[in-house]
């Protein structure tokens, strides 16, 4: 029996030691938003936080988390790095078919809690591990600026209007937007 | 297949593809023999009245075979072989009021005029989505065609994934429920928004006769019917909600008419995506995701040796593994079950297989090359087109292109959960197929085929992937052994050593130069297997061609006179099994045409852009966007050596595209991607956020396969087993992707695969101008690109 810090309550869990975090939290715990792609770290699609650092759950036993604080995706957003990081995700809306960008969102979170203006390179560094085959990469990179710097990095996209509270819509002129040319 | 297509509309069975070529807006008014049933319903002729009652009237009209190709390979492969109505029962689809069954599963909503819309007694409006939602964004695009029509503002909707229904959900352009071949917006685009307007149609007049008022003084905003100039008014104006059970009641109109694009209140505007606010926080649920009461998780293992069985096994060590519950032996593979996918994962890495390797034991890569290579030289050809004769003087330009065998590798591993019981099957997958999933399972198990639930769920990425159904079908064989319900999770070792592969291709392609460098003829035999001859022989069988082999090779956009395109069936050996892969056979076909242009080009002693538009003359569209990405690039102006641009142009899926990419070549032959710059004719881009990200997407996912990605066997085995030695683009290595569209209002064209085929030439083009190396087989062989041999022992920083 193990007692893990998960999300900011103490969670009892009951399964090996060398059990990997990732199966804990979909298998015996139901937090189904941290995702399998690989099994061993190539892909990061199963980063969550310990301790703040991003960290691939796939390979990290249960028995080696002890006390630290274990954050996931579905729980992110309570931190600060965590939800101007959703929130430039939606401005910008960077998914595709979305299973990799828990991984993303959680290795563009802590980068942003460490370092709060980003370069290309920092990004390029902290971002390498995390695989996306739908390949937004271009937004994943204009996402993380416009959640550092709060400017609108790349056209916006329009959020509906009763769900506006949950992301800023930044409104481009229509004039702007047909030929929106990012880098 | 120009003649099947014809033959299938002169005997009606096609579809109605009166329509469906109205709404492609290619057919010409002229042609139409039956000028009441075929209006031709391109953006340009929006106003007119739609013939909704009409749908199934067959209609003659004559499409020429580039009007066909347009609809990309896949796609008209299937043309035929649609059952006649499908389309006109995807228009008119009502859930038939006796059927209770369906009501229910609906949540017995009071309006449901048809397969797409219910509105509930609360006002609350479910969209219905024929296709799935694989990363396209098609949920978004469906719904605002839908909600465009229906009145609705797109944060006044649910999504809901369509159950499996031929009858109801059929894409009118593969004649199935099927989501692939870029055909979702394009085969829908007709079919949704007239479904829209039917809807706000009958709640107009559900209003109107409460009013007593004509139904032309009310109008219709935001899921509310208003009488003109109340309001504001006390009781003139009332909700959907208010009125769905009296419009439930009324008869469906004889025809609706369909907005002008100049008033489109959400088509055109670059909406954020319906799904991404839950895809941000981790809630939505994938087929991984599904978790069932009384759920056991297994993991499985086939023969790596392709075609190969299982001999037997010793699983003493697997029973001792703790939370392991049980291990499942079929013909070719094992499943261990456990309490979770840890123990079931353990249990499967102690179980000892022996396996009968079967014939592909010694088979490698190198024998299937060299036996393709063999067939295109000695093989019979079926000519796909061919226009008048190869001249006999000229210079004569040869190449020969060889292209690789391909994984998917989706993000999401491939899984399926099942429940077998004796009464019933219910699967949770998601699938680009899940009416051929039904069936699969309904032959397996014995049951009926509605005996079969399915529950399709937001898919993981697909391209082409999970239009197979062989990891749905092992799932089923597994749970049939069991009592509880199954979820198997392929991890990412058997996801790549058992997909079906894309088919490696083997094609001679030539072209005869006048005098002043133009290709006066050119002659492409392509050579290669065929994936429709498993999927659906039935659509090759008149003739033997499957078009997609020859999709952006039999037309090109230049004005070249004479040509012949044939191809070579070459089918692999029994066990290694091919499918559909992101692009299909424009990626295959484009990497040869516009690498060989380029070649053309070199020999011609021309730019590779003026040659180009020197061909382009006749064909406005397609120089105009050769010429964007010219401009905006700034094609011509001085680079460091070894950085240098390539273009390709081409017109898959019926959209047009000319994509420039600037690259540097190391002095070790490492390519660096340095920009990359898209011009893109599209017709009506329904949402510019969408296809600015599936162009940006794609273009990337066809420059990862072309840099890294070759599938290989060795004794019959898939040599690769992960994303260490099947590498994919990182964003460390991704440039810049800029998108510039031109505008028009055609009717719009396919969009997730146009990236993806356009890529992988403009890289080659863009290789050979900064090192002079021409490659002609993919993925790039950096030892070819290396500077000199001093270069290797250089430090590289």
């Amino acid at each position: 029996m193990f007692v893990l810090q998960i999300n900011g309550e103490a969670r009892a869990v009951d399964g090996p030691g060398d059990m990997p975090l990732l199966w804990v939290l979909r298998d015996l715990l139901g937090l189904t938003g941290t995702k399998f792609g690989c099994g061993i770290a190539q892909c990061g699609a199963c980063t969550v936080h310990l301790d703040g650092q991003a960290v691939r759950s796939c390979v990290l036993p249960m028995s080696a988390v002890g006390n630290k604080a274990i954050t996931t995706v579905e729980a992110v957003g309570r931190t600060e790095s965590g939800q101007k990081i959703q929130q430039a995700w939606l401005a910008v809306d960077v998914v595709q078919c979305g299973y990799c960008q828990s991984g993303q969102i959680m290795s563009a979170a802590a980068l942003l809690a460490r370092n709060a203006n980003p370069s290309d390179a920092d990004i390029d560094a902290a971002m390498s591990g995390n695989i996306c085959r739908c390949a937004t990469y271009v937004r994943i990179r204009a996402a993380i600026k416009q959640a550092a710097t709060g400017n609108a990095e790349v056209p916006q996209t329009i959020a509906p209007e009763s769900r506006a509270s949950q992301a800023p819509a930044v409104r481009v002129p229509q004039a702007q937007m047909p030929r929106g040319a990012v880098s | 297949m120009k003649k099947l297509y014809v033959d299938a509309l002169k005997s009606g069975a096609g579809l109605s593809v009166s329509q469906e070529a109205r709404w492609q807006g290619e057919a010409r008014r002229e042609n139409c023999t039956a000028q009441e049933n075929c209006t031709v319903g391109s953006a340009r002729e929006h106003s007119e009245l739609s013939p909704y009652a009409s749908r199934s009237a067959p209609g003659a009209v004559k499409v020429d075979r580039r009007t066909a190709l347009k609809f990309g390979g896949l796609s008209i492969a299937f043309l035929w072989t649609a059952t006649s109505g499908t389309a006109s029962a995807a228009i008119n689809a009502r859930r038939q009021p006796g059927d209770a069954a369906a009501a229910l599963a609906d949540g017995n909503p009071p309006f449901a005029p048809n397969a797409f819309i219910r509105i509930d007694a609360d006002g609350q409006v479910r969209l219905v989505m024929p296709n799935v939602e694989m990363g396209q964004g098609i949920y978004t695009g469906a719904s605002m065609m839908l909600a465009e029509e229906l009145e609705v503002g797109i944060d006044q909707i649910k999504i809901e994934h369509a159950p499996p229904n031929e009858e109801l959900y059929s894409m009118p352009l593969l004649g199935g429920q099927i989501t692939g071949g870029s055909t979702s917006t394009r085969g829908h685009w007709g079919v949704l928004r007239e479904a829209g307007a039917v809807a706000r149609t009958v709640l107009i007049a559900a209003a109107a006769a409460r009013w007593r008022v004509d139904p032309a003084a009310c109008s219709a905003a935001r899921g509310v019917v208003t009488l003109i100039g109340t309001q504001g008014g006390s009781g003139r104006s009332l909700s959907y909600g208010a009125l769905a059970k009296a419009a439930g009641a009324l008869p469906m109109p004889k025809q609706v008419s369909l907005k002008d694009p100049k008033n489109f209140k959400l088509i055109g505007k670059p909406l954020r995506r319906v799904d991404s606010a839950d895809k941000v926080t981790g809630a939505t649920q994938f087929g991984i995701d599904v978790r069932v009461p009384g759920m056991k998780i297994a993991t499985v293992r086939a023969c790596p040796t392709l075609g190969g069985r299982v001999r037997g096994i010793n699983d003493k060590r697997t029973r001792a593994v703790a939370g392991v519950v049980d291990v499942i032996v079929l013909d070719h593979a094992v499943a261990v079950v456990g309490e979770h996918f840890w123990a079931a994962k353990q249990g499967l890495d102690a179980l000892d297989i022996e396996w009968e390797l079967g014939d592909n034991a010694e088979l490698t890569t190198a024998a299937l090359r060299s036996a393709l290579s063999d067939a295109s030289l000695g093989g019979k050809s079926i000519v796909a087109r061919e226009v008048g004769k190869k001249p006999v003087d000229g210079k004569l330009v040869e190449a020969t292109y060889q292209l690789p065998m391909l994984a998917h590798a989706t993000m999401e591993p491939l899984n399926t959960t099942v429940w077998v019981t004796a009464a019933k099957c219910e699967i949770w997958v998601g699938t680009q197929v899940p009416t051929r999933c039904v069936s699969e399972a309904a032959k397996i198990t014995g049951l009926s085929e509605d005996k079969v639930v399915l529950h399709n769920q937001y898919l993981g990425g697909g391209f082409g992937r999970r239009l197979e159904t062989d990891s749905v079908e092992q799932a089923v064989r597994f749970a049939t052994k069991v009592g509880y319900p199954l979820k198997v999770i392929w991890t990412r070792e058997e996801d790549i050593r058992h997909d079906i592969v894309r088919p490696m291709y083997h094609d001679k392609i030539s072209a005869v130069l006048g005098s002043d460098g133009r290709p006066v003829w050119y002659g492409d035999r392509v050579c290669g297997g065929t994936v429709l001859g498993r999927w659906a022989p039935m659509a090759m069988e008149k003739n033997g061609l499957d078009d997609d082999l020859v999709e952006c090779v039999a037309e090109v956009p230049y004005e070249i006179p004479n040509l012949k395109v044939e191809w070579v069936r070459h089918d692999m050996p029994e066990g290694v099994i091919v499918g559909w892969w992101r692009g299909v056979g424009p990626t295959h076909n484009l990497f040869v045409v516009e690498s060989f242009m380029d070649e053309l080009a070199h020999t011609a002693g021309k730019d590779p852009l003026e040659y180009r538009r020197a061909l382009l003359s006749k064909n406005p569209r397609s120089l105009a966007l050769l010429n964007l990405a010219a401009e905006k690039i700034g094609w011509g102006s001085a680079l460091p050596a070894r950085v240098a641009r390539g273009i390709a142009l081409g017109e898959p899926f019926g959209s047009r595209v000319c994509l420039i990419v600037e690259v540097e070549v190391t002095a070790q032959g490492e390519v660096r991607l340095r920009r990359a710059v898209v011009a893109l004719d599209c017709g009506i881009a329904i949402n510019p956020s969408s296809v600015e990200a599936q162009v940006q997407g794609g273009v990337l996912f066809g420059l990862s396969a072309a840099l890294y990605s070759e599938i290989t066997l060795k004794q019959g085995a898939i040599e690769q087993s992960n994303f260490h030695d099947y590498r994919s683009l990182r964003i460390n290595e991704t440039p810049s992707v800029e998108l510039y569209r031109i505008d028009s209002n055609e009717t719009p064209g396919g969009l997730g695969e146009v990236g993806t085929a356009i890529a992988a030439p403009a890289l080659g083009n863009a290789i050979f101008a900064a090192t002079g190396v021409r490659l002609r087989s993919l993925p790039v062989d950096r030892s070819l690109l290396v500077k000199d041999a001093d270069a290797l022992r250089e430090v590289v920083v």
